[in-house]
């Protein structure tokens, strides 16, 4: 398993390097700890409060790990229109999958649409998106 | 017997993989090339040019036996034969990452034509075509790449913009999961035209296979390029960072706030240098420009909007999809001619173009041309091109509020009437929709909007008020 500072060697020639190296490091982590936060100011001669700022500022990042699998599901209008709203209680009346939404996957013709991992899923109704959940 | 199946985004989610691994193991060898962009039909199975789908997988013994009906050529399904394809003339008949297939299909011509050319008539070229930036603001492409090539400087960087955030588009995930070496071969030209060595193709996060796609195809086709480098890199789920100052502070390192302008990008950008900040759609559509030359492009279109626009047709839509056409078709036409009306068969009660920062429109309006000036002279905005249809179940009041909320989730928190002013919007309309002081709080809501609209760094704030007014004066019975 790399470390972060395998991570951080291995994006030292990139200019403007800090988003790459954070997506590495919530890809093997799940999250980006305090520690790896002051591990990369560190590196990058950037302050703490610098990285903390950026990672607070992008969706993608999360300070601490969820334990739970997630999905995310387009909310956008797109999917809205499709009748992804009517999925949205399948959702809440669970609590093993983290459901997130997320705006726009790019299926719009196609939705309503999901994601796993990097798993995309389009055409849900609500006998799909619950066959979807149970199988996380 | 070749059988031909879409590997992007839209097919794999339909089931292609299962479809075409069915294929294999009955034997059958298996092309994955990309999208038409029917996607009502995916996943799309082509075997000798005939067209089947939506193809499911205990569908696929009957089709290789022949005994399943099929949709007949799919060169001559009217929804393709109608369109005037030119930066998607490829689709459905590559192979994405294969460069031998983009040689055969003209790739790489536009490249050499520049190189011949030189790079004032290059950007010349890119002028006479009269290509607008294909990204929402419709700048003139010649110009913004004229006044990167005049400014001084040793470095400069062509930055395409790759983070389609719209609801209702995807036609840059098409190209990028499609035909990404003429993605690739159109920021070469830009590079060569304005003395750029760098290019930077910034992807959302959101779109994993685009960012596979195109990783593999620079690695493909760095010797072709040479000495112009293209890196990808990538978004982590912020809207704004489609706005394009917000995106260079992105790919700086930096939180994606919106920079105020002046300076403009093309002389203080990406680590203040000179840079080329293009919508994937418009570097897309330079490689058909250098190779066909400016007035051939320029040949299609409509007043001010030259050439063509990859029209993406979703949301509540029988017949979804890419439809790329030459500007001025109406949205009556897109909506009823070409979509075939709602996918619920109830009726359309008014479609979104432009994404989350666009105007609703109903359809007394639908005579609109598709051009940039008449949609700004109906209070709309052509944006990147998307058409998103609703059918009559949907609550516009809700629709607005969710406007306001998407721009509060988003913004980047830089300029008040953005960060507050979108805030203040969930609320007032949150009483709109319980009943209280309706009239009090639809004044508000203009008032608010007003601000946003002029005091606002940048288009998330400054054109939140498009949907959240159209809505209120389109369908005033929805907030009462």
């Amino acid at each position: 398993m790399a470390t972060i500072a395998d991570i951080l060697a291995e994006h030292k020639d990139k200019e403007g390097p800090l988003l790459p190296v954070l997506h590495d490091v919530q890809k093997m982590f799940g999250h980006v700890s305090e520690e790896a936060m002051r591990e990369i100011a560190q590196a990058l001669n950037l302050t703490r409060a610098e990285v903390y700022g950026v990672v607070s500022f992008y969706h993608d990042f999360r300070k601490e790990a969820e334990p739970r699998p997630v999905l995310k599901l387009c909310r956008s209008e797109a999917c809205k229109a499709r009748g992804v709203e009517a999925l949205v209680p399948i959702a809440d009346n669970q609590s093993r999958i983290k459901v997130e939404a997320i705006y726009c996957l790019g299926l719009c013709a196609v939705g309503p649409s999901a994601m796993v991992g990097e798993k995309v899923y389009a055409r849900l109704d609500g006998a799909k998106f619950k066959t979807l959940l149970e199988a996380m | 017997m070749t059988v031909r199946i879409s590997d992007d985004a839209v097919a794999i989610a339909c089931g292609a993989d299962d479809v075409a691994s069915a294929f294999i193991a009955a034997g059958v060898a298996v092309e994955r090339v990309s999208s038409w962009g029917m996607h009502w039909l995916e996943p799309l199975v082509d075997i000798d040019g005939i067209g089947y789908g939506p193809v499911s997988v205990d569908q696929v013994a009957d089709i290789i036996k022949g005994n399943t009906p099929s949709l007949g050529r799919i060169e001559d399904h009217p929804f393709i034969a109608n369109q005037t394809r030119l930066t998607f003339a490829r689709a459905g008949k590559t192979r994405p990452l294969s460069l031998d297939d983009y040689y055969a299909s003209d790739g790489w011509l536009g490249l050499a034509r520049a190189r011949e050319m030189g790079a004032q008539a290059t950007i010349d070229t890119v002028m006479t075509s009269g290509l607008r930036g294909r990204g929402g603001a419709g700048f003139p492409a010649g110009i913004k790449w004229q006044t990167v090539a005049r400014a001084s400087g040793e470095k400069k960087y062509i930055v395409c913009n790759a983070d389609e955030g719209d609801s209702a588009t995807f036609a840059d995930r098409m190209v990028m999961e499609g035909d990404p070496f003429m993605l690739i071969e159109g920021m070469a030209i830009a590079g060569f035209a304005v003395g750029a060595d760098k290019g930077y193709v910034y992807i959302r996060s959101e779109y994993p296979h685009a960012i596979a796609k195109m990783e593999a195809a620079i690695k493909l086709s760095a010797h072709l390029v040479a000495p112009f480098v293209v890196e990808v890199r990538v978004g982590a789920g912020a809207y704004i960072c489609g706005e394009e100052t917000s995106l260079l502070n992105s790919l700086e390192g930096k939180r994606g706030e919106v920079r105020a302008k002046p300076p403009l990008p093309a002389l203080e950008g990406l680590f203040g240098k000179p840079t080329i900040v293009n919508n994937v759609l418009t570097l897309a559509a330079i490689p058909w420009v250098l190779q066909h030359g400016g007035e051939a492009y320029a040949a299609f279109g409509a007043g001010r909007s030259r050439g063509t626009m990859p029209i993406q047709i979703a949301g509540n839509v029988k017949h979804g999809g890419l439809y790329e056409v030459a500007f001025g078709i109406t949205l009556g036409e897109l909506v009823h001619d070409i979509g075939g009306g709602t996918a619920s068969g109830r009726p359309v009660r008014c479609v979104q173009v432009g994404g989350p920062l666009g105007a609703y429109i109903p359809p007394a309006q639908f005579h609109l041309p598709f051009d940039y000036e008449a949609f700004a002279a109906a209070d709309a905005l052509i944006g990147h091109a998307g058409v998103n249809i609703f059918d009559d179940t949907v609550d516009m009041a809700q629709m607005a509020r969710f406007a306001m909320e998407f721009c509060a989730v988003e913004s980047c928190g830089k300029c008040t009437p953005c960060r507050l002013g979108s805030t203040r919007g969930v609320e007032t309309l949150d009483q709109i929709i319980a009943g209280k002081n309706v009239d009090a709080n639809l004044a508000l809501i203009a008032d608010l909007s007003e601000t946003m609209k002029f005091g606002s760094l940048c288009a998330l704030g400054g054109f939140t008020p498009y949907p959240v007014m159209s809505a209120i004066k389109h369908f005033p019975e929805d907030f009462r």
